[in-house]
């Protein structure tokens, strides 16, 4: 009697979870329009993808959007008079979603090995001379991302990842303060930045892309990276994240 | 020609004198003891609810802010002004204020020192609001939080940002006003008349803004074009517009519930004052803005006489009508339905839609170019959206396909022009 209780108990959990689903696919048709279901490039740039993502990250650049601190205008003003609570439920919807990523487009040729190796050395180690952490201690030892705040690096093409860089850069990209991707960014050189999109670009998703824990991420920090140890870095964005680092 | 000189400089001095008169001079005295009763919750609470109908948030709170500490610009011809801040903080907002600075500031357009306020804060309709209403409202404000937040400093281009611009435009456009019941009309007429001039403040965009910046009368309500959004704000009288007058009284109450009526739905700024103002109003007092509105719309229709004929409007065509069609079944018919039917409250019909026969195009090239959601609201809290087309269409596709929802499904609207859309979008320029 218990098992079919606990049998119809699952099977309308899943209906429900299942309607939610598509009204939320159905609501969210002005989103997919552009970024389709794995990201899309568009006329003016590229549109990246939505689903699986971790669920405080894609809340936060809705809200970055809404706030000025991203700028892209259609997306400003398509979203402008949403309240929180709705941007909230869209967060969750995309993080929800299982969709595989492409392989990436870019092979090693075509780019200096030594560019590689400088991009896969800052993603891997850091740079501690200029007291730069490495991607991985915040991006996941995968670089899937950390749940819920931080976002993955792989899977995104070379033009997004380089604007993006160079949007932090120059201050048109933005995060809630304390702002430690501006500030981690801003240590770097030009061509350490494209050197990090070159090398990210190229890299293969791992069999699992969903985004670690916390945990995960504490627990995998590479003992030998000589990652910026002295810096105590708070991200406004990503307040979870204070003391995984090494 | 000395005495002419001498004659022109009396005139001046006498015109400033009276310009001057006319603008500080309201009698309201700040100093007069104030009851120090607190005021009860109900009152708190008529307050806030009227600080809803005044949609007073929409301006007061800049993006990601905390509620009424002001910050938001808003911009006009004439340069930007950022919203004053009306939380409970006595150093930024209306702490420091009493009920009286309050009163003078909603009745005669003046700040707390005497300043004469931009008239981008309507207080030409604000000026109708009843004193027991203004101290309501006052005593809301005082329960809101104190949020300290210095207001921004307005930008308006010299002069007319200054108090001498504002004193000679209130001497030709502001009178302090109050609400006169018209004993020939109903209760309801007369509530709704108050909510629909006073703190609706409806003509501030339903009416056309002359090039000072001034709106029509407070009871103007023939449509214009908001500057600064570029959205066209429907005339509430015209039968080829919003054709109140044929319109159920639920129906227009439904329409400020939820953002959709049974031939139209709400797009562009109207989106927000559903989602902010109107959707929380009693069903009374929406009730009497409606009967308001449409005796308004009725009356309008018998002085103008039979409405107009359908424009006439050049034939598009051939390679129009099928480039119309095709961009229709590719990009719209998935939501809007092959025979514009729509789809129950998520994609507006689009056969017989008011909004998409109305003569001006501007909200049709708004709403294709940068897309939009609907008004979040107790009824609906997760609006449809449509995307923004203006990456994938050129405004030849965008005449050709807005023609073709005007003139398919039985609709009768004119053609529209490349020309026309053109004309909208050179106007988005920020």
């Amino acid at each position: 009697m218990k098992l079919i209780w606990t049998f119809w108990a699952c099977a309308l959990l899943s209906l429900s979870a299942h309607a939610l689903d598509a009204s939320m696919a159905e609501r969210t048709r002005a989103c997919t329009h552009c970024h389709g279901e794995q990201g899309k490039a568009g006329p003016d740039g590229y549109y990246p993808r939505l689903a699986g993502k971790p669920e405080g990250y894609l809340f936060h650049q809705l809200q970055n959007f809404q706030q000025g601190r991203r700028q892209y205008d259609l997306m400003a003003r398509l979203i402008e008079p949403l309240p929180e609570a709705y941007l909230r439920d869209m967060a969750q919807y995309f993080s929800s979603l299982k969709v595989p990523y492409p392989a990436p487009a870019l092979n090693a040729s075509g780019v200096p090995a030594t560019v590689l190796a400088r991009g896969k050395q800052l993603t891997l180690e850091g740079d501690a001379s200029r007291g730069v952490p490495a991607c991985v201690s915040c991006h996941g030892p995968q670089l899937t991302g950390v749940t819920p705040d931080v976002p993955g690096l792989l899977g995104l093409p070379l033009d997004y990842l380089n604007g993006q860089l160079g949007a932090w850069q120059s201050g048109q990209r933005r995060a809630h303060a304390p702002d430690c991707m501006a500030q981690v960014v801003k240590r770097l050189r030009a061509e350490d930045l494209m050197a990090v999109a070159q090398y990210l670009a190229r890299q293969p998703l791992p069999a699992n892309t969903s985004p670690v824990s916390v945990r995960t991420l504490r627990d995998s920090t590479p003992t030998t990276a000589t990652s910026d140890r002295t810096s105590t870095w708070t991200c406004g964005s990503a307040p979870g994240l204070l003391g995984a680092q090494p | 020609m000395k005495r002419l000189f001498l004659a022109l400089c009396a005139l001046c001095v006498v015109l400033a004198a009276w310009v001057s008169f006319d603008n500080f001079a309201d009698g309201v005295d700040t100093q007069a003891a104030v009851a120090t009763v607190s005021p009860t919750a109900d009152v708190v609470a008529q307050g806030a609810y009227l600080a809803r109908a005044g949609n007073c948030v929409s301006c007061h709170t800049a993006p990601g802010e905390p509620p009424y500490a002001g910050g938001r610009a808003l911009a006009t011809p004439f340069g930007k002004v950022y919203a004053s801040n009306l939380t409970s903080d006595v150093a930024t907002g209306l702490g420091g204020w009493n009920a009286q600075h309050f009163w003078r500031a909603l009745h005669h357009g003046r700040s707390k020192d005497g300043r004469l306020l931009a008239p981008v804060f309507p207080y030409n309709h604000t000026s109708l609001i009843t004193r027991a209403d203004s101290d309501a409202l006052f005593a809301f404000f005082q329960t809101v939080p104190p949020v300290a937040r210095t207001t921004t400093a307005q930008e308006l281009r010299w002069p007319f940002g200054t108090q001498a611009a504002f004193a000679v435009w209130r001497s030709l456009y502001f009178k302090p006003a109050t609400f006169a019941v018209d004993a020939q009309q109903s209760a309801d007429w007369n509530r709704g008349a108050y909510l629909v001039q006073g703190l609706g403040h409806c003509a501030a965009c339903h009416s056309a803004r002359d090039a000072l910046g001034a709106s029509g009368a407070l009871d103007d309500l023939s449509g214009g074009v908001m500057p600064g959004t570029n959205w066209y704000a429907p005339s509430l009288f015209s039968p080829q517009e919003t054709d109140l007058a044929h319109t159920p009284n639920a129906d227009i109450v439904r329409l400020l519930q939820t953002g959709r009526g049974a031939h139209a739905w709400v797009s562009g700024p109207m989106v927000e004052v559903v989602q902010n103002s109107t959707q929380h109003l009693r069903v009374d007092d929406l009730q009497a803005m409606a009967t308001y509105l449409q005796a308004r719309a009725q009356h309008a229709l018998r002085d103008g006489g039979a409405p107009a004929a359908a424009q006439p409007s050049r034939k598009a065509s051939v390679r129009s009508v099928e480039n119309g069609a095709a961009i229709y079944k590719d990009h719209c018919a998935q939501c809007h339905g092959d025979q514009g039917q729509g789809k129950a409250d998520a994609y507006p019909t689009l056969a017989g839609n008011r909004a998409v026969l109305m003569p001006p195009v501007t909200n049709l090239v708004q709403t294709l170019t940068y897309g939009g959601f609907g008004p979040a609201t107790h009824a609906q809290p997760q609006p449809y959206g449509m995307p923004p087309f203006v990456l994938t269409l050129s405004d030849r596709d965008m005449a050709d396909v807005l023609t073709h929802i005007r003139q398919q499904w039985g609709n009768t609207g004119a053609t529209v022009t490349e020309f026309d859309v053109n004309r909208v979008r050179v106007l988005q320029a920020h």
